[in-house]
């Protein structure tokens, strides 16, 4: 009697861990049907077209996202650009030649302390320093000075995924073997020598990864760029002109999308965004486990 | 002589590289410092008991507080943990014991996946899920949309503690004729606790910042809410909607609002480590 009771016990237990495991395939699809179904009246009305149409336009219900996928592409280049050169030196300095000491750990604990930040936080901020730095400097070069647009929020982008890049790109150049740097310092390299002929070669392909991983980042961050992208619906004309990346056109019309085929074309953005971040975040994760796979088995 | 002039202009080059690290990396730190300096000196004048424990007032008026996103925030948390972490320990623990099975190697890969969702993306999720049929904001969407960003962190860290549980302790406990389930329950598990409660409260600073997937989902109250399926403020909201108002008394209270969420979410860090480094179990 006590054994079938053991059995029956063992019976759900397996049963309960069997269902949360299955739970987290089916939330994925459900997300992802979720955004499908609900795109449907969009992808009928617009098809392909949807993402090469240059008209947004709620009022008309003519609805293109070429605007918000040029946007979007735009700022997270640009933010990428600002902020490689200096993660990478964080990431140059925190792995090779500050390895402890007490400005490496202030930097190292300043970096996850704004890793913590929330994004609005972040918006809020730019909101009241940055904007007033980037419309003198618009005015100084003679453009009108608004403040926001697509530099503004490129600049909040590129701080911060700081932390986060520098973090990625730390943990790749420690993974470098120091006997191949050991062996390149003994042939008389200088710091410089290694770091540029043997670290970075080596750690290449993490480095792209986490660049891969930082460009995920980018794309899906939404509120910092909401609040400072200046929020337009046309195609823009310049770095300095306001745009709206596909997450931040998300966050400002979907509570206003009273028409079916606003919050379908919506949904259909959303569904884009989720495959394009899916793609790049798996590639980059893929390369970084090829990586620590490598490093396992030279160790 | 050639080669002695090379050397030189490669040490020279040496010391340039180094410097312009260290430039760059000093240069960072600017901008870092300011946002930390604005939150705490910016908040620090607005923070009081009464600050925590009134309700906002209407622009033109001084004073006013945060109670409603407060409670809003930690009602919302309350929700999304309560959601996500019962079934996440339980796919960990799956995952972990049938490290080898293809449901496991298929379900790792959907918990990275649901990592890099973009936070806007879930809101839309829940938005369909819960809004839509109930036709009205809620806490209750809120929380849920929380607790789909919060559960891969769960599922990942369950299974990452237990993988490293030594195999001889389950199958010490197996071999003294405690029935499997107990196994895992009553001994395993236990053994995993501090690193399942940390992975936790990361999972817990990761949402209680969280803006976006709220937007459409628990949407904001100016109210004192405490019911589930009505629209309910929380701190992050709170920043948005009093940040983007064009009242200088509300980005006041904004300001004081950042501050205390970006406390919480420090203290809640610094605990999720205090526990892991501590409480972690030795073999």
């Amino acid at each position: 009697m006590k054994t079938r009771g053991v059995a029956q016990s063992n019976l759900i237990f397996n049963a309960v861990i069997l269902i949360g495991a299955a739970g987290v395939i089916i939330l994925l699809l459900a997300i992802f049907l979720t955004l499908l179904v609900h795109s449907i009246p969009s992808l009928k009305a617009f098809g392909i077209s949807f993402f090469f149409g240059k008209e947004w336009d709620p009022v008309n219900m003519k609805f293109g996202a070429l605007p918000f996928l040029i946007g979007t592409l735009i700022t997270s280049l640009l933010a990428l650009l600002i902020s490689i050169p200096i993660s990478m030196s964080i990431s140059i300095l925190l792995g090779e030649y500050l390895k402890e000491g007490m400005f490496s750990s202030l930097l190292r604990n300043l970096t996850e302390l704004l890793a913590g930040i929330p994004s609005v936080i972040y918006g809020f901020w730019g909101l009241f320093v940055l904007v007033p730095i980037v419309r003198e400097f618009e005015a100084l070069i003679g453009i009108p000075p608004v403040g926001v647009g697509i530099f503004t929020a490129s600049l909040i982008l590129a701080i911060m995924i700081i932390p986060y890049s520098s973090s990625l790109g730390r943990e790749v150049i420690e993974l470098v073997p120091s006997d191949i740097k050991e062996a390149a310092y003994s042939l008389g390299a200088t710091r410089y020598e290694v770091i540029r002929y043997v670290i970075l070669p080596y750690a290449r392909s993490g480095i792209f990864a986490g660049i891969l991983l930082s460009l995920g980042r980018a794309l899906g961050e939404t509120m910092a760029v909401t609040m400072l992208i200046g929020n337009s619906n046309k195609i823009p004309e310049s770095i300095f002109s306001p745009g709206n990346t596909m997450a931040s056109v998300i966050a400002n019309e979907f509570t206003e999308a009273t028409e079916k085929l606003h919050l379908s074309s919506l949904v259909e953005i959303g569904l884009f965004l989720l495959i394009i971040t899916t793609i790049i975040g798996l590639i980059g994760r893929y390369i970084i486990k090829r990586i620590s796979l490598k490093e396992t088995e030279h160790a | 002589m050639p080669k002695v002039r090379s050397e030189k202009s490669r040490i020279i080059k040496d010391k340039i590289f180094k410097i312009v690290i260290f430039l760059l990396a000093t240069i960072t730190i600017i901008p870092l410092f300011l946002i930390l300096y604005y939150i705490v000196q910016k908040g620090l004048k607005v923070v009081s008991p009464e600050f925590l424990l009134s309700l906002p007032k209407p622009p033109g008026e001084e004073g006013g507080g945060i109670l409603n996103a407060l409670i809003g925030t930690g009602i919302i948390i309350s929700l999304a943990s309560i959601i996500s972490i019962p079934p996440g320990i339980a796919a960990g623990i799956y995952m972990a014991e049938r490290k080898e099975s293809k449901l496991s190697a298929l379900a790792r890969l959907c918990v990275e996946v649901l990592q890099s969702i973009p936070s806007i993306v879930v809101g839309i999720v829940a938005y369909i899920w819960i809004v839509m049929p109930m036709q009205s904001f809620s806490a209750l969407s809120g929380g849920i949309a929380l607790g789909i960003i919060m559960f891969p962190v769960v599922v990942r860290t369950t299974e990452e503690t237990m993988k490293f549980i030594p195999g001889t302790l389950k199958e010490a406990a197996l071999a003294l004729g405690v029935p499997y389930y107990k196994a895992i329950l009553k001994v395993v598990l236990p053994a995993s606790l501090s690193g399942i409660l940390t992975g936790v409260l990361i999972g817990i600073a990761r949402i209680a910042g969280e803006t976006a997937p709220l937007l459409f989902t628990a949407f904001g109250s100016p109210h004192l809410e405490l019911n589930l399926f009505k629209p309910m403020s929380a701190l992050s909201l709170f920043i948005f909607n009093y940040a983007t108002s064009p009242y200088v008394e509300w980005h006041e209270l904004a300001w004081g609002a950042s501050f205390i969420l970006v406390s919480m979410v420090l203290v809640i860090n610094i605990i999720a480590r205090v526990i892991a480094k501590r409480w972690k179990t030795r073999f």
